[in-house]
């Protein structure tokens, strides 16, 4: 089985033409980016809102729920009946199965940053804009990105029910591989989304590691601290000792000694 | 703008607030906090001291009854410029996590339009004012101990340089030795940049160290007494205050009793590093080259060869010159000869009190209080 995978994706004539890797490959990564892409558009700033002000987060989880409980390959074909579109149909359809975790990781992430921290930035003068921006989501960034990742990984795996509603990307070769009885082809489909699924990932980890503020990356502060010495932690232990041994200003001689 | 010294700066009128549900945090409080002085409020937990100091940067609006800095109802400003003209020490710091500490210190400069590069200058200058290391300011304040993260929050709060500051418990996260440290600090910036100061603490000892004026509160928000320390180490308005300031306030009222009055007797002493030394019946005071003491060297002790402070006793606490009673009385209980040695500023040996002493001068210094029409302070 293994030796016949690797002799079909070894295959010249599989890496050429419309039905080429290379072609299937970037129709399901247009599907995933531009579903990836609006959804983040429509859950990013509605998350942040909601985290922001607090206001209508019990309503935003039901939804979220609510979303995530609907069959994706229904909901295409569903869509298919009522839009008509099949890339339309397709397309919202992984939107709407990339909103929920983009959502919650934008709605948890600005709600857990730290009370403190957000106190201190009203007590300094920020407007609530100048909070968002400049507290809010860069705190939040871990989790943000960690929702957009998720949705990713999701969209990823699910753009192969395109092709049941006859588009292309790497579901072709899943579902003409059953259909054909050619278990190499299915097998290379299923290799090809996954290896898709780790690619990308390793990319937005790449992303995430940019933009979350090195503040926030624990794992660094921890080593850093280790590598600097803490000379100014001892500083602050020196206080006012008067005893006896260390008299230390220089000053005028004194009265009131006789001297031995 | 020109401000007098002594003009009412923060003031409250008649300010209750209650929370929604239905708590009173703080109830008809009436308080002025005088131009360039230090204010504590302080109270057992829970008694409205964080919120009667958030009232003033409007963090919380009052229920009733107005708020003033600097003569104007602070209800009257836009809520983000008055904070940025307010400096504000938040407990336990609240410093950005995803900032540095530079940038952290560098926050309202930078909310107030000016350039990174000058506002990061400007950072790094309060570094030093409060005693941090340049390099800290590249560190995360994940990578500070607690008692540095409050200098930051202090110095960030500075950074603007801001007539007024609010300073919530903010040495409440260090030990005593460091807390004393950052209080002592605190007395100077404050006597360097003439800053007026309402500070929160819960501890009554911190109170009455850095306050020049304490506003003592009890549980429901009710202010108790608002009296300069001595006064209310002295006379406690009531078995509340009295019960708060503890038992040890005799001795904390020390802390005020001038005493320029003390005259210090002679003592015999030696030189550290003279030969052949033997005292007599009397302990003899030690002092280095310079005069500065050293130790005691018990009496009837023969010194073979050099006096070296391995023959000696060490010393107790040494009282300066001029300085309150608190640290004369002290010196004579810790000093193991009974005399408490008295330094001038410069940290040489002039003459030795003993305890006795200390007191008679006290008992004096109250009868002449007492002779005074007013009590006087
Ligand atoms: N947002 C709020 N909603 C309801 N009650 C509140 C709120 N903030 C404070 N309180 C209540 O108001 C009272 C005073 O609180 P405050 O924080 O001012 O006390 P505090 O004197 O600062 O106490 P501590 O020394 O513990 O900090 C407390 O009973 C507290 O529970
Ligand atoms: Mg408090």
């Amino acid at each position: 089985m293994i030796q016949q995978l690797i002799e079909w994706l070894a295959d010249p004539a599989h890496w050429r033409g419309p039905d080429g890797i290379p072609t299937r490959l970037l129709e399901h990564l247009y599907y995933c980016l531009v579903a990836a892409g609006f959804a983040t558009l429509v859950a990013l700033p509605a998350g942040l809102f909601v985290g922001h002000t607090g206001r209508g987060g019990t309503l935003l989880v039901g939804a979220g729920n609510a979303l995530r409980a609907l069959p994706t390959l229904g909901l295409v074909t569903f869509l298919y009946l009522v839009v008509g579109g099949t890339q339309t149909a397709t397309l919202i359809g992984l939107v709407v199965l990339a909103v929920p975790p983009i959502l919650a990781g934008a709605y948890s992430g600005v709600q857990q940053v730290d009370r403190r921290v957000v106190d201190a930035a009203v007590g300094v003068g920020m407007t609530r804009w100048q909070r968002l921006w400049q507290v809010e989501v860069p705190n939040a960034m871990p989790l943000i990105l960690g929702g957009i990742r998720n949705a990713v990984l999701q969209v990823v795996a699910t753009a192969a029910v395109a092709a049941y509603v006859g588009l292309g990307g790497l579901g072709r070769y899943v579902l003409d591989g059953i259909r054909a009885v050619d278990y190499p082809k299915v097998l290379a489909g299923a290799l090809l989304v996954a290896l898709l699924a780790i690619l990308l990932d390793v990319v937005l980890s790449g992303v995430q590691w940019l933009v979350v503020p090195a503040g926030l990356r624990t794992a660094g502060v921890g080593d850093e601290g280790r590598r600097r010495p803490r000379r100014s932690a001892r500083r602050e232990v020196r206080g006012e000792t008067t005893d006896t041994g260390g008299g230390r200003v220089d000053g005028r001689a004194g009265h009131g000694l006789r001297k031995r | 703008m020109a401000r007098a010294w002594g003009a009412r700066l923060i003031e409250f009128q008649s300010v209750t607030k209650a929370f929604d549900d239905g708590t009173v945090a703080v109830n008809d409080l009436d308080l002025a906090v005088e131009a360039g002085t230090i204010t504590v409020f302080v109270g057992p937990s829970g008694c409205g001291k964080t919120t009667s100091l958030r009232m003033v940067n409007r963090m919380v609006e009052p229920t009733s009854g107005r708020v003033l800095v600097d003569g104007r109802d602070v209800r009257s400003a836009d809520p983000a410029l008055l904070r940025r003209g307010i400096g504000y020490v938040i407990q336990h710091a609240g410093l950005f996590p995803h900032r540095t500490v530079l940038d952290n210190v560098a926050t309202v400069p930078l909310l107030g339009g000016w350039t990174r590069r000058r506002a990061r200058a400007r950072a790094a200058e309060l570094l030093e004012v409060v005693g941090l290391p340049q390099e800290v300011g590249r560190r995360y304040p994940a990578q500070l101990s607690g008692g540095q993260q409050q200098r930051v929050g202090v110095a960030r709060a500075l950074a603007a340089d801001p007539p007024v500051l609010l300073m919530d418990e903010p040495f409440s996260a260090v030990d005593p030795v460091v807390r004393e440290g950052l209080q002592d600090e605190l007395l100077r910036l404050q006597s360097e940049l003439d800053k007026t100061v309402l500070f929160v603490t819960h501890d009554i000892d911190e109170a009455v160290r850095v306050g020049e004026r304490v506003a003592v509160f009890a549980t429901g928000g009710v202010l108790a007494q608002y009296a300069e320390p001595p006064e209310l180490l002295a006379r406690p308005a009531n078995d509340f205050v009295a019960d708060f300031v503890g038992r040890d306030r005799g001795y904390w009222g020390l802390s005020f009793v001038a005493g320029g009055a003390l005259r210090p007797d002679e003592v015999e002493t030696v030189t550290v590093g003279a030969s052949g030394v033997v005292s007599g019946d009397e302990w003899l005071l030690a002092l280095d080259e310079d005069g500065r003491p050293r130790g005691w060297l018990r009496p009837r002790a023969v010194v073979s060869g050099p006096l070296s402070e391995q023959e000696l006793e060490p010393g107790g606490s040494l009282h300066t010159l001029g300085l309150p009673l608190r640290g004369a009385l002290d010196a004579a209980l810790s000093s193991p000869s009974g005399r408490g040695v008295v330094v001038d500023r410069g940290g040489r040996a002039v003459g030795v009190v003993t305890a006795h002493q200390v007191l008679e001068l006290l008992a004096a210094e109250r009868a002449a209080t007492q002779a005074r029409p007013e009590g006087g302070r």
